[in-house]
């Protein structure tokens, strides 16, 4: 008995060992139904072919284990002599062909649904970058202000390096989720700006390359709001793990305020440009960017990674002079790791982070950058 | 048989596989064209084909249908400005029509672009045609400068019924170092 | 019944020299067994060096958060694991199996290009030496995945990229030449008698494998090569920005790539065959109908490439082209399993360890084949792809597969090889804690993928937590069972009990009318053509 008192007791602290691994640990074992008539038709195409495969697999698994216990020499058995039956043949050739044939004519209703390219009510590209998202609300009208902005990682470096508690969307947290309405058709147009992205959200069942050059396009038509969240399928670099998407999906009355919210602060960006910053704000606002996108590869304190990444402590690029810096941010370092954040960010904060770099890690220039210099680089070209 | 004759054979067989070797190495690069040639024929990559010379005659407009067609434009690694005059544009297929597109250079250097352009729904690539346009071509520009370019184009009234929108999408790259390069070899000869 | 050719061979011996001495026998050597060891050994090394590779992934993704590598390092052992196990260790083991058996089993005294067989192995260490040397190399080794899309194998790759392409082309012509060795050898060496169709099914699996590797290698060496032009030539092969495309990277890839993974598969497909028959002690049921699956199956493998990227945006044609296709390979396989337990059904089996690792064979593989059923439908593979349920798939079709067959073939034929029998005790414990690291390893996998844990991740969400946990429980379990192994073969290299010349009771074919062990030189005067039985 006091075995079996001890089996369970380990069994009990095994299972909870498991368990406080993370305390949203799941047992999910099978795929997501989702939220879109496609999602959901793939759902029960992947179950009905499940269903076959174990079918099947009862049947010949069963043959063989029935001839395991029964076939064996230690209980007797002599071999048979046969080794040939065309007739067997034919019909074991034939009988998976017709349940191929049975499988492929709800696949190909299925994939032919997923090709429909009827008209969309709303069209957003979606670019990929080494390490974040930028999701581009297509204009309908010249007149319309161009909704763009990028997707990052929200999750803390303290979380990663488990010196902080994970929280409950671990990884699967951005900065500006994308926002789309339900209900209406919504075209995605996916494309990149460096290496083989994949945007993959299991709810929608939408994963689709995104192939620097060229464009690829996928639909959804949501029909529950909520937030759905993916990640990045496509092996793009150091960072592939933690480049994730949210996805906000609202009523199209809410979604029509929050676009229409987007449109006044398009407009006041382009005033922002002309702002006056203040040091403490340049600098609060710069690490915090600083936090979310730089130090990945610059690492805390600028120390970097060398050769592969530059530390920025003391270097020449971040303390000398002063257009080398917002050059080298705006436009990047080709052939290298660093991109060109001229486009990435705005104005604001550019100068906030540019700023930053020179200040902090002991680079104490001293320099407050202005949005007005990084445009007189962005605009006037260096 | 004798030592000789399988020994004679062995050395025909492995030559014989040799130049299958060299062939399928071949085979590889020949991969390449035909790849492009595929892609031409049955729009594969959303790649649309080269330009149009002129209108086939007697093309008719089809007066019931419209289509939608979006201009999108992405700049990679390259500051200064690349748009498309207007964001959209409804037609009528076999209708001909112009647009145009503006890219700068702000820097006060030379500099050399190229734009790619790539159709979605890549079906809908086939029958987009362009009967002027700047795809794939070196656009040189000299510093400050700003250049209206043109892209006149016709929607083949065979696009398939249920594509009602398309979009075309430039992506503009830098190929200044890459001009360079091929220009200093050739001088180099 | 074995006496007859062994006696012959005695008498010839004083024609020969025997094996050189030292180091310089290994270096020089052109004999078909020495070389076939060497093969063995390289791709056992490999295996444990791909092995520890993956155990440093599996560490990493105990738990969420990042302990003990960088992303960046974490993707290079990603990208080594993968090389370094299809083109280390699977791969060359094979060719080791092809090296010793293949003569023994169609009676031939050697392989037919002896020299370039002594070359074909001795290119691969330094092959390898170079592509793990990148990985203390400045900017680290690769890491852009075994598949190395480009362009982040180009543009963006570290500059080691040479160093590995370079590593490519060396162990492509190495397999290459031991392609052309093979199909040489099978074609012009067989003994009187030996007609195509009373060939072991092992050795018409490798005629096939080598038809493949001639076709499909050289293509491999071309994309590396059109990558060195990308990189250091200004070429736009993959480069958008100068008008090429980076898709067109992924279907040459995978044009080499399919095939490839058959090559790795068709030869375990022989060994099982081979072994399956003996331990039951049956003939192979439809032994025809196996030879023509497997040329199905080989040809099939040329026109479903693309099913790999059934997401980067082709056309509906092409998706229902290659989803159609690739159902299809469904067929032959099928008939290979069915054969196999139709083997086993009113056989009288014994259950050695060859036998185990066999029937563990049939049934994980088909599991694999299952899943691939699954990922054929293309709506559905657009969930499944790139996630762990691919990684579950492949693993289960290429380690329970491939790599258990390897396993079963080296129980197999040991005691040929060192004519001595192995600890069958110790085997059978290689087998059940392998049998068990294995299933705990990958078959929570398939429930992380569906569940939607993308592959080649360092770091996950919480809800992936528990099967990742199992999953790397069951690694370490696999991984350090198969030390096991190299226990059993050296014990079993210094001695035990003599192995008879047949070894076991229902084994048939030339290979086991040679005394154990095999003599250093075998059927120098052909078998008696008597010995040559139908298949």
């Amino acid at each position: 008995m006091l075995s079996k008192a001890k089996l369970w007791l380990s069994l009990a602290v095994g299972t909870l060992l498991m368990w406080s691994t993370g305390a949203h640990a799941a047992w999910e074992l099978n795929m997501p139904r989702g939220v879109t008539q496609i999602s959901r038709d793939t759902y029960d195409l992947h179950m009905t072919i499940f269903w076959w495969m174990i079918a099947i697999g009862v049947v010949v698994f069963g043959v063989l284990l029935w001839s395991i216990i029964n076939h064996r020499k230690s209980k007797g058995a002599k071999p048979a002599s046969f080794h040939e039956s065309t007739k067997v043949e034919i019909v074991w050739t034939l009988i998976p062909f017709l349940i191929l044939i049975a499988m492929a004519v709800p696949a190909t209703r299925v994939l032919t649904a997923a090709y429909d390219a009827s008209a969309s009510d709303l069209d957003i590209q979606i670019t990929g970058y080494q390490w974040r998202w930028e999701y581009s609300y297509l204009p309908q009208s010249a007149d319309e202000e161009e909704v763009s902005f990028f997707s990052t990682l929200a999750t803390s470096r303290e979380e990663i390096s488990n010196s902080m508690e994970k929280g409950e969307n671990y990884l699967l947290e951005v900065d500006n989720p994308l926002v789309i309405p339900t209900d209406r058709k919504v075209r995605f147009l996916m494309t990149s700006a460096d290496v083989l992205h994949a945007w993959w959200v299991p709810e929608f069942a939408v994963k689709k390359d995104n192939v620097p050059g060229f464009i690829n396009e996928s639909w959804v038509i949501v029909e529950e709001p909520g937030v759905y969240r993916g990640q990045c399928a496509e092996l793009c670099g150091m960072d592939h793990g933690f480049m994730p998407i949210e996805v906000h999906a609202l009523e199209p009355a809410e979604y029509d305020e929050w676009y229409a919210e987007q449109q006044q602060l398009a407009l006041a960006e382009q005033e922002l440009a002309n702002a006056e910053l203040s040091m403490d704000d340049a600098m609060a606002q710069g690490e915090e960017i600083y936090t979310a996108s730089c130090i990945a590869c610059h690492q805390a304190g600028g120390a970097g990674m060398p050769p592969v990444f530059p530390a920025l402590a003391g270097s020449e690029k971040a303390t000398g002079d002063v257009q080398v810096t917002i050059d080298t941010l705006v436009n990047g370092v080709p052939g290298t790791a660093m991109a060109a954040f001229g486009r990435q960010f705005n104005a604001v904060e550019l100068a906030s982070i540019i700023t930053y770099v020179r200040n902090a890690f002991g680079n104490e220039t001293g320099d407050l950058v202005q949005p007005a210099d990084v445009n007189a680089i962005i605009e006037g070209g260096q | 048989m004798s030592d000789k004759s399988v020994q004679n054979g062995t050395k025909k067989l492995a030559v014989k596989l040799g130049f299958a070797v060299v062939g399928m190495f071949a085979f590889g690069f020949a991969l390449v064209p035909l790849y492009d040639v595929i892609c031409d024929i049955t729009g594969l990559n959303g790649k649309t084909g080269e330009r149009v010379e002129a209108v086939q005659a007697g093309m008719l407009v089809d007066e019931q249908r419209e289509v939608t067609i979006q201009f999108t434009t992405r700049q990679n690694d390259v500051d200064g400005v690349f748009k498309a005059e207007v964001p959209q544009m409804t037609l009528k297929p076999g209708e001909m029509k112009l647009t145009s597109y503006r890219v700068s250079n702000p820097s006060d250097e030379v500099r050399v672009v190229q734009a790619i352009p790539s159709v979605a729904p890549n079906a809908a690539a086939l029958h987009l045609n362009k009967v002027e346009c700047f795809c794939f071509q070196e656009q040189i520009l000299e510093p400050g400068q700003t250049v209206d370019m043109p892209l006149r184009f016709f929607i083949d009234p065979k696009i398939p019924e249920q594509i009602s929108k398309l979009t075309l999408s430039y992506t503009l790259y830098d190929i200044t170092e890459k001009h360079q390069q091929a220009a200093n070899k050739i001088a180099s000869r | 019944m074995s006496t007859s050719s062994a006696a012959l061979d005695h008498s010839h011996d004083d024609h020969h020299h025997g094996p050189a001495k030292g180091f310089s026998r290994w270096l020089f050597t052109t004999n078909h067994k020495d070389i076939g060891s060497m093969y063995l050994w390289f791709s056992f090394a490999m295996f444990l060096l791909g092995g520890t590779f993956a155990l440093v992934i599996r560490a990493e993704l105990f738990q969420p958060g990042l302990q003990f590598v960088e992303p960046n390092f974490f993707n290079q052992m990603t990208t080594m694991h993968g090389l370094v196990m299809v083109f280390g260790a699977v791969m060359p083991a094979f060719v080791g199996l092809a090296n010793w058996m293949i003569p023994l089993m169609i009676g031939a005294p050697d392989m037919a290009l002896p020299r370039m067989n002594n070359w074909s192995f001795w290119i691969l260490p330094f092959a390898f030496a170079l592509m793990v040397s990148t990985l203390f190399m400045e900017g680290g080794g690769p890491n852009f995945g075994w598949t190395f899309y480009a362009p982040l194998s180009t543009t963006y790759a570290p500059s080691s990229v040479t160093y590995f392409i370079f590593a490519v082309h060396i162990m492509g012509a190495s397999s290459i030449m031991g392609a052309i060795n093979v199909i040489a050898t099978i074609l012009n060496m067989r003994a009187p008698g030996m007609t195509l169709m009373k060939m072991p099914l092992f050795v018409w699996t490798w005629l096939i494998t080598a038809y493949l590797l001639i076709a499909v290698m050289p293509v491999l060496a071309g994309v590396v090569t059109m990558m060195l032009f990308d990189i250091h030539f200004g070429t736009s092969f993959f480069n958008a920005a100068g008008g090429g495309d980076p898709v067109l990277f992924q279907h040459l890839f995978w044009f080499f790539g399919h095939p490839e993974v058959y090559i790795m598969i068709l030869p375990a497909f022989g060994v099982v065959s081979a072994i399956i028959p003996t331990f039951a002690r049956k003939r192979l049921f439809g032994y025809d109908s196996m030879v023509y699956a497997t040329a199905s199956i080989a040809f099939l493998s040329f026109i479903v490439w693309a099913h790999h990227m059934f997401t980067v945006g082709m056309p509906l044609a092409g998706q229902l082209f290659f989803m159609y296709a690739t159902m299809l390979i469904a067929v032959p396989t099928g008939v290979k399993v069915f054969n196999w337990v139709a083997t086993m059904f009113r056989g009288a089996m014994t259950f050695e360890t060859p036998m185990l690792f066999a029937i563990a064979f049939v049934v994980l593989f088909t599991i694999g084949g299952f899943t691939g059923v699954m990922l054929a439908m293309t709506p559905v593979d657009f969930q499944y792809h790139d996630t762990y349920f691919v990684v579950a798939h492949f693993h289960y079709v290429l380690v329970p597969g491939a790599v258990f067959s390897l396993m079963a073939a080296a129980y197999y034929w040991l005691p040929k090889w060192t004519g001595y029998m192995y600890d069958e005790n110790l085997g059978k414990l290689h087998f059940w804690m392998s049998f068990v690291g294995v299933n705990l390893l990958f078959f929570p996998q398939h429930f992380l993928g569906l569940a939607g844990m993308p592959r080649r991740i360092p770091d996950y969400a919480l809800q992936f937590a528990n099967f990742n946990w199992i999953s790397s429980v069951g690694a370490f379990l696999f991984g350090f069972s198969q030390l096991i192994l190299l226990v059993v073969v050296i014990k079993c290299i210094r001695g035990g009990k003599k192995a008879t010349d047949q070894v076991w009771e229902g084994a048939e074919g030339l290979e086991w009318t040679v005394p154990s062990p095999a003599p250093y030189h075998t059927f120098e005067t052909p078998p008696d053509p008597s010995l040559i039985k139908d298949q």
